[in-house]
């Protein structure tokens, strides 16, 4: 009896982003994974999902009604692009607006490899300093000692 | 040989700082809105002050309108009150209110508290109109052209600054363009 109140307990926060809609278990997970997907515009670090602004609770449910009327996730993510901009994904896509984001880390590490690299063969290719030349060094000493 | 060496990490170094000092100069919580450049959302609510009239879409077309996104339980919509009513004077242009997530009531009071500057408002209780709209805060504010193209949005309280800077100088082009 306690174990199952235990895990009652624990599975409580789940209810607070329960889907506001009928959903079947199978939309349950698409809403669950949507909602994550989507940012809250009102607190902007947070997902629709964990935030509480009235706004997010709009959205959610918006999203929710278009599962159950059996929309896409690209069509319900297109409808609120279509009204809040790309900020509203939490991934961008990818597109030419975005290739600079997606792509420049990549890129400058590719930039900073061959500089790297660079540098490198560069160290080698410096002449070897010339062996030293024994005998004067012996006599430098020997002229210093007397 | 040293001075390339010295001269590659230099030049790196100085680009990253213009870069990221132009970086600090960007608002990292603005956005764009989506609807700038295209036509404004079809919408019918219930007046606000005549709820069995509706206020819709077709009432803004044929002239330079602004639409104001309030609420009687928004601080920042108190603020800007005075330089909505200047808007409204100077430039002539047709101000209309959406009340968002307001009731009725409360927000007629508000109303009769500071003053109407509206046209019309038209009531969007439940904030479905809002969304339509791309309304993410109380309050926005949307400049819309003869055609009906969402021209401008600006996000929370209008200041005098957007005012000076950017609203009236947008409404006088509109107009100069269709005269």
């Amino acid at each position: 009896m306690r174990r199952i109140a235990a895990v009652a307990l624990l599975l409580a926060p789940m209810l607070a982003t329960a889907a506001p809609v009928d959903l079947t278990a199978e939309q349950q997970a698409r809403y669950q994974d949507l909602t994550g997907q989507l940012r809250c515009l009102v607190c902007q670090n947070r997902s629709i999902a964990e935030s509480d602004a009235p706004l997010a609770q709009d959205l959610r449910e918006i999203v929710a009604r278009q599962i159950a009327a059996g929309r896409s996730n690209e069509q319900i993510k297109e409808f609120l692009v279509a009204r809040y901009g790309e900020f509203v994904l939490y991934n961008p896509r990818f597109q030419p607006a975005t290739w600079l984001l997606w792509l420049g880390p990549g890129l400058i590490l590719l930039v900073g490899a061959a500089v790297a690299f660079w540098l490198w063969r560069r160290g080698r290719r410096r002449p070897e300093p010339p062996p030293p030349d024994v005998e004067r060094i012996r006599q430098l000493l020997d002229e210093d000692r007397s | 040989m040293s001075a390339l060496r010295f001269g590659i990490p230099a030049v790196v170094v100085l680009g990253l700082v213009v870069l990221l000092a132009f970086g600090l100069t960007r608002d990292p919580s603005a956005m764009p809105s989506a609807l700038v450049g295209k036509p404004m959302p079809a919408f019918e609510l219930p007046r606000l002050h005549q709820p069995d009239q509706l206020l819709g879409r077709k009432d803004l077309l044929g002239q330079i309108s602004v639409v104001n996104v309030w609420a009687s339980w928004c601080l920042g919509c108190r603020t800007e009150h005075p330089l909505l009513e200047a808007l409204a004077e100077r430039s002539g242009v047709a101000l209309y209110g959406l009340n968002y997530k307001d009731e009725r009531a409360a927000a007629l009071r508000w109303l009769d508290e500071y003053g109407d500057p509206y046209v019309a408002s038209g009531h969007d209780a439940e904030g479905t109109v809002g969304i339509e709209w791309g309304v993410a805060a109380v309050p926005e504010t949307f400049v819309i052209d003869a055609q009906g193209i969402v021209r401008y949005k600006h996000v929370g309280a209008l200041d005098r600054k957007a005012l000076e800077e950017t609203v009236i100088p947008l409404i006088e082009s509109l107009r100069s363009d269709s005269a």
